[in-house]
C-alpha cells in the first residue's frame, strides 16, 4: 500500500510540475473566458442593427406618422414629399433608408415597400414589420371600439416555465438549462477520459521504451504500478479542472463586476416590469436573460456536481484501465492505432448518441439502456441527470460502473504485467487474448 | 542462499525453463550462463518474482520465496532504463524508497553512492543530459543502493565504456568481498569466467552443465600442451601417435610453435623429456579449455547446438 503511494504521488508530481501543465492550467481558463465574453459580446450586438440608421418614411397613408418608434438603431424621420421626389433626392447609401407607406383601405395595409442601397437584413425589415404590424392591430382594436386605456392594460408579456412534478411536489425546471448543463457535463466528461486516459497510455508506453518498467517491477507488484499511474494521473485531471473551475469563477465574476458597464445591467433589470411599446420589440433578449438566470437557480447542481465527479473518475477509471493495458502491448506510440480503435467507438459512440439523442428523448428506453451499460454511462447519463433521473436508476448505473471499472481494471492488469515485458514483438489481438490466461 | 529446485516455466507456445535445479553459495559469485533465450532471463524474473513458475520452488536463505525478500535482492536486468526528464537524484530515491528504504534512509544511501562513484553533481541533472554510460554508472547505484544480500546483474557490462566497465567491476568485487552474493547472468561467456566462483549453463531451456568453474575445467582438461620454441621445427615421426598427437609443428626457422595433446597415462614431464634434447623451449603451457569452450563441446554432446527459437 505505502508503495502504491509512492508511485502515485511520482505520478501527480512529476506531472503536475510540468510546463505544459501549468500553461495548460492557467491558460484553458482565459480561452474559456475570452470565448465566454465573445459570445456574450455577440448575443448583446446581435440584437442591435450595426450602427444607427436613418429611416425616412413617406407615409401617403397618414396613419403612422410619429408612431414609429426609434428603435434598434432605427431613427425614423418623416418627409411630406412624394415617393418619386424621394427617390431622386435622397441618397440612400447603407445607412439611409427609404420606407414608403401607400393609402390604403380600411386596415388591409399593402405595398409597402423599403427602399435601399444595399439589400436590407432581417433585422431591419423585421423590426419595421413588427412596428408596422402592431400599429395596425392596435388601430382595429380600437376601431373596433376598445378603450385606449384598456389596450394599454393588455398588454403582456409571458414567459413559460417548465415543471417537474415530482413525489415531493411541485419543482422548478428548464429544459433549456439541463440541455446545456447535461451537454456540458457529458463533453467534458468525454473530453477528459479521452486526455487522460491516452496520458495513461503514454506514460506506460513511456515506461516500457525507456525500459525502467523491469527495475520498478523488481519492487513492485505490475499492478500497483498500473494502478498507482491510473490514480495519480486521476489526481493530475481532478486537480487541473479543480483549478479551472476556481480560476474561471473568479475571472468570471471580476469580468462581470468590473466590466459590464451599470447602465446595461440596469436596464436588464428594469425590462422585464417596463410595458411600453419600445420595450415591447426589445423584450426578446431580456427574456432570455432572466429566464436563464431563473432556470440556473432551479438545477441541483448538488446532485449534478456529485455525480458529475462520479461519473468524471468512474470513466476515466474503466477506460484508463483499457488504456494502459494498450500501453503495455505495443513498443511506440505509432502501433497503438489497432487497439485504440475498439476501445474509443464506445467512447465516441456514447457521445454522439448523448448530444444527437439523448438530449432530446432522456427518458427513452435507449437512453435509459445506455446510461446503464459501464463504457457508455458515464457519458450519457451525464446527460439525463438534469432532466431528473430517478435515484434507483442512478444508483443502479453507479453500481454497473463501478463493477465495470473492476472488470476492466482485472483484465488490464493481466494484459499489462505480460505486456510490458514482451519487447520488440508485435502483439496481436490473439496474443493478448493469451495472456488473459497466463499463470 | 539460493536454492532453485525443478523450475519449470511455459509460455504460450515455448518452454522457457524446463526442470532447472541449482545451489548459489552464500558470499560467491554465480555465473548463469547461456545463449540467448536459453532460459536465463526467464529464471532471473522468477527469483525476482516478476514471474511465478508453473512448478518448481526457489529458497531464499532456506525460506520460501516471498515478497519480503525482494528488499534483500537488487536487479539490473538487461533491458535497463530510467526516466528521462526526471532529476537523477529523485529518480534514483524514489527507486530506493520502492524497494522499501524510508525517506531519509534513502537519502544517506544515495549521498553514500554518489560520493563513492563522485557523481555527486548530477544530483539535479535530467537522465537526458547524461550520457549512455553515465546511465549506466546512475543504474548500477540503483541497483546496489538497498544493500542487497544477492545482487542480480544480467548483462551488466554491456554498454560501459572500458573505464566504467572497470570501475563497476571492482564495485562489485567490493561488495561481494562484503559479503554480497552476486549472480552475473550473460551469453558473453567469457566475460565473467574469470570472476566466477561457480557457473552454470543453461541451454535449449535446460541446465547441461554445473558446479564449480576449477572443477569444470579441470573435468575438461585434454592435456594438450603448447610449447614456443626457437630453432627449426624438430621431427617427432617417432613419439607421434604413441605418446602424443601432433597438433601443430611449425617454424619460420627462429622461432616455432608445437601443440601436442597427450595420450594415454603420459604426463607433460614426459613430454618435457622428449623435448628437451630437440629444442630449445621458451614457454610451456596446458591448453585449459574456456568455458566457452566447454559450452561448445558440452551442446555438441547433447546434439543440438541451434539457439532456442521463441
Amino acid at each position: 500500500m505505502n508503495k502504491i503511494l509512492l508511485i502515485i504521488s511520482r505520478e501527480y508530481l512529476s506531472r503536475v510540475k510540468k510546463k505544459s501543465f501549468i500553461i495548460m492550467t492557467f491558460l484553458v481558463p482565459l480561452i474559456i473566458m475570452a470565448m465566454y465574453g465573445l459570445i456574450g459580446y455577440l448575443i448583446l450586438k446581435g440584437n442591435e442593427i450595426s450602427g444607427p440608421k436613418n429611416v425616412i418614411v413617406i407615409d401617403e397613408s397618414g396613419v403612422f406618422k410619429n408612431k414609429l418608434t426609434n428603435d434598434a438603431g432605427l431613427n425614423f424621420t418623416y418627409l411630406n414629399i412624394s415617393i418619386n421626389e424621394a427617390k431622386k433626392n435622397i441618397k440612400t447609401d447603407g445607412n439611409n433608408y427609404l420606407l414608403y407607406i401607400p393609402k390604403f383601405e380600411g386596415n388591409d395595409l399593402s405595398g409597402v415597400e423599403l427602399f435601399s442601397e444595399k439589400q436590407a437584413g432581417f433585422s431591419v425589415t423585421g423590426t419595421i414589420e413588427k412596428q408596422l404590424e402592431y400599429i395596425i392591430h392596435e388601430r382595429r382594436l380600437i376601431q373596433a371600439g376598445i378603450d385606449e386605456k384598456l389596450l394599454s392594460n393588455l398588454k403582456t408579456n409571458i414567459v413559460v416555465d417548465t415543471k417537474k412534478i415530482t413525489s415531493t411536489g411541485e419543482e422548478e425546471g428548464s429544459s433549456g438549462a439541463a440541455f446545456g448543463i447535461g451537454l456540458a457535463c457529458s463533453i467534458l466528461i468525454y473530453m477528459f477520459i479521452f486526455i487522460y486516459g491516452v496520458q495513461v497510455m503514454r506514460g506506460v508506453i513511456e515506461e516500457k521504451t525507456n525500459r525502467i518498467v523491469e527495475v520498478v517491477i523488481s519492487s513492485v507488484k505490475p499492478f500497483q504500478l498500473m494502478m498507482g499511474k491510473i490514480i495519480g494521473i486521476a489526481l493530475v485531471g481532478l486537480t487541473q479542472f479543480l483549478l479551472w473551475v476556481v480560476l474561471s469563477t473568479t475571472v468570471t465574476t471580476v469580468i462581470s463586476k468590473q466590466l459590464m458597464p451599470k447602465t446595461q445591467l440596469e436596464q436588464l433589470q428594469k425590462a422585464p416590469i417596463a410595458a411600453t411599446t419600445v420595450q415591447h420589440a426589445n423584450n426578446g433578449t431580456t427574456d432570455v436573460l432572466s429566464g436563464a438566470l431563473k432556470a440556473i437557480e432551479t438545477i441541483n447542481f448538488p446532485l449534478i456536481i456529485g455525480c458529475f465527479l462520479f461519473y468524471f473518475l468512474g470513466g476515466y477509471l474503466l477506460y484508463s484501465a483499457f488504456f494502459a493495458a494498450i500501453g503495455s502491448a505495443v513498443d511506440s506510440e505509432t502501433e497503438t492505432q489497432q487497439f485504440m480503435l475498439p476501445v474509443t467507438m464506445p467512447l465516441i459512440f456514447a457521445f454522439i448518441f448523448s448530444i444527437n439523442f439523448v438530449v432530446n428523448n432522456p427518458d427513452s428506453p435507449i437512453s435509459f439502456w445506455m446510461s446503464m451499460i459501464p463504457l457508455f454511462s458515464p457519458v450519457v447519463m451525464m446527460v439525463r441527470i438534469p432532466f431528473g433521473v430517478p435515484t434507483w436508476e442512478i444508483i443502479l448505473s453507479m453500481g454497473l460502473l463501478v463493477a465495470g471499472f473492476f472488470l476492466t481494471v482485472w483484465l488490464a492488469a493481466k494484459i499489462y504485467r505480460t505486456g510490458i515485458l514482451m519487447y520488440g514483438k508485435r502483439a496481436s489481438w490473439k496474443e493478448l487474448g493469451k495472456w488473459l490466461f497466463y499463470k | 542462499m539460493l536454492s532453485i529446485r525443478n523450475i519449470v516455466k511455459q509460455y504460450a507456445n515455448h518452454t522457457a525453463l524446463d526442470g532447472v535445479s541449482m545451489e548459489i553459495e552464500k558470499g560467491s559469485i554465480f555465473g548463469l550462463l547461456g545463449p540467448n533465450g536459453a532460459g536465463k532471463t526467464s529464471l532471473i524474473r522468477i527469483i525476482n518474482q516478476i514471474t511465478a513458475p508453473d512448478s518448481g520452488e526457489v529458497f531464499f536463505n532456506g525460506e520460501k520465496l516471498n515478497p519480503n525478500h525482494i528488499s534483500k535482492i537488487g536487479y539490473l536486468p538487461e533491458e535497463r532504463g530510467l526516466y528521462k526528464k526526471m532529476e537523477i537524484g529523485e529518480q534514483v530515491l524514489y527507486l530506493a524508497q520502492l524497494k522499501g528504504l524510508s525517506r531519509p534512509m534513502a537519502i544517506q544511501c544515495v549521498k553514500y553512492w554518489f560520493e563513492k562513484l563522485e557523481i555527486q553533481s548530477w544530483w539535479h541533472k535530467k537522465v537526458e543530459e547524461l550520457s549512455k554510460g553515465m546511465q549506466q554508472k546512475v543504474q548500477f547505484v540503483a541497483t546496489v543502493l538497498h544493500d542487497p544480500e544477492l545482487l542480480i546483474l544480467d548483462e551488466p557490462f554491456s554498454g560501459f565504456d572500458p573505464i566504467n566497465a572497470e570501475t563497476i567491476k571492482n564495485e562489485i568485487l567490493e561488495l561481494n568481498q562484503k559479503g554480497t552474493t552476486i549472480i552475473f547472468s550473460t551469453h558473453r561467456m567469457e566475460s565473467v569466467e574469470e570472476l566466477c566462483d561457480s557457473i552454470a549453463l543453461l541451454n535449449k531451456s535446460q541446465k547441461i552443465l554445473d558446479g564449480k568453474v576449477k572443477d569444470i575445467k579441470h573435468s575438461y582438461r585434454t592435456d594438450t600442451y603448447k610449447i614456443n620454441f626457437s630453432g627449426p621445427a624438430p621431427s617427432l615421426n617417432s613419439e607421434a601417435g604413441t605418446l602424443f598427437d601432433v597438433i601443430e609443428n611449425t617454424s619460420d626457422g627462429e622461432y616455432g610453435k608445437l601443440t601436442v595433446k597427450m595420450l594415454k597415462d603420459y604426463s607433460s614431464n614426459d613430454l618435457l623429456k622428449i623435448l628437451i634434447p630437440k629444442i630449445s623451449i621458451h614457454g610451456f603451457e596446458e591448453v585449459i579449455p574456456s568455458i566457452n569452450d566447454i559450452f561448445i563441446t558440452k551442446v555438441k554432446e547433447s546434439g543440438n547446438f541451434l539457439p532456442h527459437e521463441h
